[in-house]
């Protein structure tokens, strides 16, 4: 209690100084480290992989064939490149109009407490703790066409079992399935977090002046909710950008490229054919649309926050 | 007291570690699936330890295609490994103008002798030996005679194309799928259009396109090599799914006796054996092989073939017990024993009298008398053009691409270079 009262009282001008400069000492020591880690695992590797867009590499020793802007040129040119950007929007879109209003609306039910609900959430949300390639393995075996769950089900009902994966027509599809399934739980948890949050004062008054279930909703809990919601959004659509290691086991990105993504089409078309420069470049072109989309999603969505 | 054991037990467990540091670990890359196979390898590998007191060789798998994808990386990493697989062809000339590998010639040039020369030449650029050939093989159909027999197909006669679209026809109108594919990795798609396109033009026609003569890959052998693959997937002969199969689940699949043929490399021999359901595969009485079937106006003689060299790179820095140990493992001896296992044809001389099964030695007679063996395009054209080859003709096989796209994309490809 002593020392709250000694240091509360400080308006002297000596005093501030000191504090300043211990500011400045503490800055001086502690921030040198997270600077050089940054520069060195995130600013460097981003600088790097701009120098070597400009190369025709193939990966082995130094890059030494500049071809200028030539590599932004053939992955713009690239049939397959025009698909996995497609993809990627086609993944936020099912993301934002599926997935979160799943999340949403579960989230809704289950923030209540009842017999159950704590279990059930922990079941929604077990998909996402699951690893990346561990899921895909386990939904390339779902949606197998002769030994799969689906053709399990297809047979019960008589049908003919779909090669989901197999298609251009369905791979995407399959996919996208996938997707849902695995994140809406991480949604959903964050929803729950924010409803436990809400103040329920708030939500007593709406209901003491007669408010219905669906205005309760609409008027009260989904405005209070918005910065959860923003933040929900932003997680989704980084992450639909991202999409690499759901796609790897399930697909590769094929069949005919109908299912890669930005970095699938990366990791195929760069990595595995040695086009370090091409790969670069894809790597570059995806790195400037997530700074454009996270700096503008915070100065215009996020700004209140 | 107890701290102090710990701290005992810590240096003694240091002391065990550096004196095994001592010994020259070499490592060794492969991608052999066939659990029988690397049984042998690894008897050859403590033989060689035995006769070679403090070395030691440390064997590692890569599945096929994670292969091909990590070894660039890999092959610049401090922890590379010492020996790796390789199918000679360009992908071995974009790792040797790379500098990633070590030049063995004084090493195995006397020794070199007693292979092969066609597979030795494989490995050897510029007069200089980069590797050691252990394996050849060739693609041709492998077939389950039970089930041709059901729909009254008789494999050993089908010698030209059209018999073979025959075959196909009856074997659906019998309700038997006619080909299994892993058509997910693409390759084993590309035989079809490259086979069709040796039979078609033969050894001039690849070198010509490889001059940018004639149009190069977009040249008429090329086309039509796209439009009779066109005639055969347009029958839809493969299994239900088959973009989405992988390569060792058709083989197993094949094993299983799923379908009545498989466009095979020769080696799957072993491996549709290893990989079926009750690891037993079609026994050898009922398993059957025709070569790739002659097109009517062909160039190419019925008598070339397609097929891969495999053998074993040496990386830049490694030992030289590397080279020591691949020179025992090529020797006619182990040669021998592996050909008697079936589970591979030979390149050491003499080693194709251990060939027990006569489909391998079926095979051997084949390359034997190859007047022109082509290797696998995908390996031979680079990492770059040749996965335009996969892609385009799995493409063409799923109807996403028409034969004209596929051979501009080969030759854009080809023309873009890496």
């Amino acid at each position: 209690m002593q020392a709250v009262t000694l240091a509360s009282p400080a308006p002297d001008p000596r005093r501030r100084s000191f504090d300043a400069s211990g500011k400045l000492t503490v800055a001086l020591l502690f921030l040198p480290p997270a600077v050089l880690l940054f520069t060195i695992f995130v600013m460097l590797p981003i600088g790097e992989a701009a120098w070597y867009s400009g190369y025709n590499w193939n990966g082995f020793g130094p890059p030494r064939n500049w071809v200028g802007l030539d590599n932004y040129r053939f992955v713009f040119d690239n049939r397959a490149f025009g698909i996995a950007f497609r993809n990627n929007i086609l993944i936020i879109v099912v993301s934002l109009v599926v997935q979160l209003p799943l999340a949403m609306a579960l989230a809704i039910i289950l923030a209540e407490t009842f017999r159950g609900a704590v279990a059930l959430r922990m079941l929604f949300f077990l998909p996402y703790i699951l690893a990346e390639i561990a899921t895909g393995l386990i939904f390339s075996f779902v949606y197998d066409g002769d030994y799969g769950l689906l053709a399990a089900i297809c047979r019960l009902f008589g049908v003919e079992a779909p090669h989901l994966l197999a298609s251009p027509q369905t791979s995407m599809l399959a996919i996208l399935i996938v997707v849902v399934w695995k994140y809406f739980g991480f949604h959903m948890m964050l929803f729950i977090a924010a409803l436990q949050g809400l103040d329920k004062n708030l939500i007593e008054a709406a209901r003491i002046d007669g408010a219905t279930r669906w205005q309760m909703l609409r008027f009260v809990i989904l405005p209070l909710l918005k910065p959860a919601i923003k933040l929900s959004v932003f997680f989704a659509i980084i992450g639909s950008l991202q999409l690499f290691d759901l796609i790897m086991p399930l697909t590769r990105g094929g069949p005919a490229d109908s299912s890669q993504t930005i970095v699938s089409f990366l990791y195929n078309f760069g990595v595995t054919r040695m086009r370090i420069g091409f790969g670069s470049a894809v790597g570059v072109i995806l790195f400037v649309g997530c700074v454009v989309f996270a700096f503008s999603y915070k100065r215009w969505v996020l700004r209140d926050e | 007291m107890k701290v102090l054991k710990f701290l005992g037990a810590l240096t003694v467990g240091s002391l065990l570690s550096a004196a095994a540091s001592a010994q020259t670990v070499v490592r060794w890359l492969h991608i052999e699936p066939n659990p029988g196979a690397i049984r042998l390898w690894e008897e050859t590998a403590r033989d060689f330890e035995a006769k070679n007191p403090g070395v030691k060789i440390e064997m590692s798998f890569l599945e096929n295609e994670a292969f091909k994808a990590r070894l660039p990386t890999m092959l610049q990493s401090r922890d590379k490994p010492h020996i790796i697989y390789s199918w000679a062809g360009g992908v071995l000339k974009a790792q040797v103008e790379a500098g990633v590998l070590e030049e063995i010639t004084p090493q195995v040039r006397e020794h070199m002798a007693g292979l092969a020369p066609g597979a030795v030449g494989a490995f050897t650029l510029n007069g200089r030996i980069w590797g050691v050939p252990h394996a050849v093989s060739q693609v041709g159909f492998m077939y389950n005679k039970e089930l041709m027999t059901k729909a009254g197909v008789d494999g050993d006669a089908i010698k030209t194309w059209d018999a073979f679209l025959d075959a196909v026809r009856k074997l659906k109108a019998a309700g038997i799928t006619p080909i299994m594919v892993g058509g997910g990795d693409k390759w084993p798609l590309h035989f079809y259009w490259t086979h069709l396109a040796v039979r078609l033009g033969g050894k001039p026609a690849f070198e010509a396109a490889l001059r940018g003569e004639n149009g190069g890959f977009e040249g008429p052998v090329f086309q039509r090599a796209g439009d009779m693959m066109k005639e055969l997937v347009d029958l839809q002969p493969f299994q239900n799914g088959f973009l989405g199969t992988r390569n060792p689940q058709a083989v197993g699949a094949f094993g299983d006796g799923r379908a009545a043929m498989i466009l095979a490399i020769s080696s799957f021999y072993a491996t549709q054996r290893a990989l079926s359901a009750n690891k037993e595969g079609i026994p050898d009485d009922k398993l059957g092989w025709f070569n790739f079937p002659a097109v009517p106006g062909g160039q190419g003689l019925p008598t070339d073939t397609l097929g891969g060299v495999n053998g074993w790179l040496v990386t830049k820095g490694a030992p030289p017990q590397a080279a020591e140990f691949l020179k025992h493992f090529v020797s006619a001896e182990v040669q021998t024993r592996l050909a008697a296992g079936g589970f591979l044809i030979p390149v050491a001389k003499g080693a194709d009298t251990g060939l027990r099964a006569a489909f391998l030695q079926n095979i051997a007679r084949n390359i034997g008398a190859s007047t022109y063996h082509q290797n696998f395009y995908d390996q031979d054209l680079g990492p770059s053009v040749g996965r335009v080859v996969n892609d385009a003709t799995s493409e063409l096989a799923g109807g996403t691409m028409n034969p004209r796209q596929v051979a501009k994309a080969i030759q854009d490809a080809f023309r873009q270079g890496n």
